[in-house]
């Protein structure tokens, strides 16, 4: 730890000050909604920084109304198919890249890693298209396989796999089915912290997924929170507290998942930044 | 060990490997290798509104698109909207971080409120921001003494006049993206060991100095990670724009960044699936360029603390 010392008696009460400034400035637009939100509808626009009123109306009203606990179920179920396939899929392919060896292996590892190169923008006007053709639109499949597997997931397995000792790799140079044993057995429950890591990674990728809900859904009962919110604004000039009870139903999820998740989400964040 | 198989062993192991790669090769083959094949095609074609009868418009497509007065404008955009958002993000998260770098009571809260903004999403940032700035029914531009201040807060409002619109949004991605920014470098300056703090300080060196020669050049590493985040994340940046402004205020589609000339409903081309698979590419070729420069950069000698 490279905190400074505590400073004493003025100073002490000058950087809570500060500290409190700060704090306050990095809430303020979350205060105004979160009172927006509680505030009886007509009475929003009157004193817009002061909570002089109180209601939880309007966010029964986004709830049923404004259809957030629909959005919140198409988001959670998509998330998690999504979540499932990404493990699934990066523990077959990651075992295949390191703990067996066959012909075509490392052109074919280089072909998964140039896959990241490619930007989500550059593929979804066509794969819009695509879900169309398998009459996708407006389905969990539509949202989520696109999703079900990626270069990212894989990388991250095979090199957790890579750490496992030689006498437990060699063991792998087993016959057919025998890998899927050895991998529930043995591979897996040695790299569950990188299995936590990666479900923990794709299910928030998936949940804040705004571009790809949008390009595809147009049956509301199929929008996810995030563009369950953007159909939602349309109502911002008539009930604009309604919009914000949503925002603020939205956001409830993720905050507590993270308070639960919050020392796993910060190595995963911080894994490749202070390693180098 | 695998490196140490006879070529029969590795050709016996093939056949469970496939099987093993299928479901990660077909997923990454259809949704990934194969638009962007397409979509090579695709971009030198018109189509109709419904995405059909897509007929050849013949390569030039790309440069004519190029370009464009739309796409140049885009362009443009993207690169003021990443350099406004980058370098604005770096140093606040810094700031935020160096802040509560402290020994005191009650630090966690105050850490727990600075990386708080890691848990919205871009619609919840975005809408939050929406009903600040919004010029009708936005908290702002509903406080008397604020507008008699700053009249631009109602009209047009700060979505809507051309000159402070695209900072706006920048404001709201920034914000959005402080908690991730506070979080890594509090982590790359915990990594910091203590004793070159003191040494220093024993040494005379102020606390603004030490900030420069010591904390800065050890945080080099956790930095520039966090400017490729961020600038790769302002050159992709969607949501903000289409909740806030509809890549608007019109004339001169001021927000309209590429992505949102490929994506946004309001776009110029949003009707057409031939020219949007053309922006798509250019934005790939764009991103790759960014992706290319920013490895140059990694390449580079930074100071790994430690090492």
């Amino acid at each position: 730890m490279a905190a400074e010392r505590a400073p004493v008696g003025a100073r002490l009460v000058g950087r809570y000050a500060m500290l409190a400034a700060v704090a306050f400035v990095v809430l303020f637009p979350v205060y105004t909604t979160v009172i927006g939100a509680l505030k009886p509808a007509g009475k929003v626009l009157d004193n817009p920084l002061l909570p002089d009123s109180f209601t939880l109306d309007v966010l029964r009203d986004a709830w049923t109304d404004g259809h957030l606990g629909r959005y919140l179920v198409n988001s959670a179920v998509v998330a998690l198919i999504v979540t499932v396939c990404q493990v699934v899929t990066s523990v077959l392919s990651g075992y295949a890249f390191s703990l067996l060896d066959f012909p075509g292996r490392n052109a074919l590892f280089v072909g998964f890693l140039a896959t990241m190169l490619v930007p989500l923008e550059a593929t979804l006007v066509v794969n819009r298209r695509t879900v169309g053709e398998l009459s996708w639109l407006n389905t969990y499949q539509g949202l989520a396989i696109p999703f079900a597997a990626t270069a990212f997931g894989t990388f991250l397995v095979r090199q957790a796999f890579l750490g496992l000792p030689g006498e437990l790799r060699d063991a792998a140079r087993i016959d057919g089915a025998g890998h899927l044993a050895f991998l529930r057995h043995v591979a897996v429950p040695v790299v569950r912290p990188t299995l936590g890591a990666l479900a923990l990674f794709s299910f928030l990728s998936s949940w804040n997924q705004y571009l790809w809900p949008n390009l595809i859904t147009t049956d509301d009962d199929m929008n996810t929170v995030q563009s369950g919110l953007r159909a939602l604004r349309q109502a911002s000039l008539q009930t604009p507290n309604l919009v914000m009870a949503g925002t603020v139903i939205a956001a409830i999820p993720i905050v507590i998942a993270l308070l639960f998740f919050q020392k796993a989400l910060v190595r995963g964040l911080t894994a490749g930044a202070v390693k180098g | 060990m695998a490196s140490r198989m006879t070529a029969r062993q590795r050709w016996r192991q093939l056949p469970a490997a496939l099987a093993l790669l299928a479901p990660s090769i077909v997923v990454l083959a259809t949704f990934v290798v194969y638009p962007l094949i397409r979509a090579v095609d695709l971009g030198r074609r018109r189509c109709d509104v419904n995405g059909q009868n897509c007929r050849s418009n013949g390569w030039d497509q790309y440069w004519d698109a190029f370009r464009s007065e739309q796409f140049q404008n885009a362009l443009w955009v993207t690169v003021k909207f990443a350099l406004i958002s980058v370098p604005l993000g770096l140093v606040l998260g810094v700031g935020l971080a160096v802040l509560a770098n402290k020994t005191l009571r009650g630090i966690g809260a105050f850490r727990t409120i600075f990386s708080s903004t890691v848990a919205t999403s871009v619609a919840v940032a975005s809408l939050m921001w929406l009903f600040l700035l919004q010029p009708d029914v936005g908290s702002l531009a509903n406080v008397g003494w604020l507008n008699d201040l700053f009249p631009i807060i109602k009209r047009p409002g700060l979505l809507r006049d051309s000159g402070t619109a695209l900072w706006s949004v920048a404001l709201s991605s920034v914000w959005a993206g402080l908690g991730f920014t506070f979080i890594l470098v509090t982590a790359g300056l915990q990594g910091i060991p203590e004793d070159l703090h003191e040494a220093a300080a024993i040494d005379g060196a102020t606390g603004t100095r030490r900030f420069w020669r010591i904390t800065l050049p050890l945080l080099g590493p956790t930095l520039l990670f966090v400017v490729i985040v961020l600038t790769t994340r302002a050159f992709q940046a969607y949501g903000e724009v289409d909740l806030l402004t509809d890549g608007g205020p019109q004339p001169g589609d001021v927000t309209t960044t590429m992505t949102y000339l490929t994506y946004g409903s309001n776009s110029l081309i949003a009707a057409d699936d031939g020219l949007r698979a053309t922006t798509s590419v250019l934005l790939f070729v764009v991103l790759l360029a960014l992706s290319m420069a920013q490895l140059r950069l990694l390449g580079r000698r930074v100071h790994y603390g430690g090492d």
